[in-house]
């Protein structure tokens, strides 16, 4: 983008929510349960409302409504989109921002999560890859009993990773040190990602919702340096 | 210690905590607390297992319990009246806690006026935590300014200690105000260098491995613990004894003096051994 040094273009990844499902009580119930499930993967996180065929909202006191519901399930409504002209000037009367027309798609189901579903339901990924922020470091021992979430980024571990540790990423996951706990990258759904580590000693690992158990490891590969990809579906490790 | 112009030097606070039960933490808070009176350091041991109390009958002194920690929180009466004298050494002192309440009644800004007060008085506070990672133990650690993690050699107690070594990092009063986090030491106890060279055993170097700490010391598996525990001594208070003498020598590096481990290689039983039966 222009405007000189002062302004620089981002890309980020939002929360799309249909809004005539805002009054919708199964929807209400899925939210809360997902919420709970994964509620760093939530606080705070933007929600773009998608008025497309909504009724109504051409009021900004609705759109108050809708962010107080929406604060409630610890997530924070920043701007509208596929709005009639009428709401989205209520929803800028409200704070609220516009953005322009996504091509989203429906949220993925996928494969069957591992039992503490850690791995956040991937939200409906925008229509380009959103560009990364700096990768997240981290310098300390991960302990056992540690989540770290590297929210649309990537994260690097320059220590060990402690078994009943663990690392969730948006991007890859890089251990530059033992990996004994378990590494999720790809969390919003890029299949593209992959996990790095020094010494492969993991419980699990995933890429997308696809995982794979320790069990499931190539012998010959404990305690080497590895990579993880995602192949066509499959999760591959080989050797560094 | 007191410093010149009334200036008061605070005591150190130490936590003894693993995360996992039956570890040796109230055998190690009575050890170390002995063993740092022995070295004149004015010492004061307090039980912070709430409802299930054992200091007060590992350190002997379970028949003098009048008032608790409970008690002094909740200000039915006052430190000096729970503070329990140890008859085999002037330096040193227990604070029991009760049996009948549980750990709710740790009340964090009460255990704070009280640390506050004990600090004032002594050169060290050590902290006997209960096991686990719930109220009672976050309490335990809050105010440390240094924590012993007892592990065994074992791999769910590495696990544990791995977890509480988390908390402390993160939970600790000195974490919440960013200020230099409390020095975590290791202690290996119940440590048997027969079973380790057989390989049922994690070696020390494997646990120095896993949890990334500094190792305080080594504490050789000993019969003479249970006899400790029975007739209500420190095992420090026990010349016999190879664990006592091993907790001597961590005492000695936790204040900064150089020791070699002992106690990590098998043994070749002499005959002379054998038949004094030395533990």
């Amino acid at each position: 983008m222009a405007a000189g040094n002062f302004v620089q273009g981002a890309l980020f990844t939002v929360i799309v929510v249909r809004a005539a499902l805002l009054h919708d009580p199964a929807f209400a119930r899925e939210l809360a349960q997902q919420v709970a499930r994964s509620p760093r993967f939530f606080r705070y996180a933007p929600v773009v409302l998608d008025l497309k065929g909504a009724d109504g909202f051409t009021d900004a006191a609705q759109f108050g409504e809708a962010r107080r519901a929406l604060a409630e399930r610890t997530l924070a409504l920043v701007g509208v989109q596929n709005g009639e002209p009428a709401q989205v000037d209520a929803a800028a009367a409200a704070g609220l921002a516009s953005f322009a027309p996504t091509a989203t798609q429906p949220a993925r189901r996928v494969p069957p999560q591992p039992a503490a579903a850690n791995i956040p339901e991937p939200a409906p990924p925008p229509a380009a890859l959103p560009a990364r922020a700096s990768a997240r470091l981290v310098g300390e021992p991960v302990r056992s009993g540690t989540q770290i979430y590297a929210r649309g980024t990537d994260l690097v571990v320059t220590a060990a990773v402690s078994a009943g540790a663990e690392l969730v990423a948006d991007g890859n996951i890089h251990v530059y040190g033992a990996l004994r706990g378990r590494a999720l990258a790809g969390a919003a759904g890029d299949t593209n990602a992959r996990i790095f580590c020094a010494r492969f000693e993991a419980e699990l690992v995933s890429i997308a919702g696809h995982y794979l158990v320790s069990d499931q490891f190539p012998a010959e590969l404990r305690g080497a340096a590895v990579q993880v990809v995602l192949d066509d579906d499959r999760l591959t490790v080989t050797r560094n | 210690m007191r410093g010149g112009w009334g200036k008061e030097i605070l005591a150190k606070v130490v936590v003894i905590t693993s995360g996992k039960g039956g570890v040796g933490k109230t055998t190690t808070a009575a050890a170390f607390a002995a063993g740092l009176a022995l070295r004149g350091h004015r010492t004061v041991v307090i039980d912070f297992d709430v409802g299930l109390r054992n200091l007060d009958l590992i350190m002997g002194c379970e028949r003098r319990v009048v008032f608790d920690f409970i008690n002094v929180i909740n200000g039915d009466a006052n430190l000096n009246q729970a503070l329990i004298k140890d008859k085999r050494n002037d330096n040193l002192y227990i604070f029991p806690t009760s049996q009948t309440r549980d750990k709710d009644a740790l009340k964090r800004d009460g255990v704070e006026r009280v640390l506050a007060e004990l600090t004032q008085q002594f050169d060290y506070v050590i902290c006997d935590s209960p096991a686990g990672i719930e109220h009672g133990a976050i309490t335990a650690l809050y105010f440390a300014d240094s924590a012993i993690i007892v592990t065994n050699p074992e791999v769910s107690s590495v696990r544990d200690s791995d977890r509480i070594i988390g908390i402390l990092s993160s939970r600790s009063r000195r974490a919440e105000r960013n200020e230099s986090p409390p020095d975590i030491h290791l202690l290996l106890t119940r440590y048997d260098p027969a079973r380790v060279a057989r390989g049922e055993m994690l070696t020390v170097e494997d646990v120095k491995e896993i949890l990334s700490i500094p190792l305080l010391g080594v504490i050789p598996e000993s019969e003479s613990v249970l006899r400790a525990s029975n007739t209500g001594t420190p095992v420090t208070f026990d010349p016999d004894s190879a664990a006592g003498r091993a907790y001597l020598d961590a005492v000695a590096r936790f204040l900064g003096e150089q020791r070699e481990m002992r106690f990590v290689k098998p043994e070749r039983r002499s005959f002379i051994r054998v038949l004094f039966g030395r533990a």
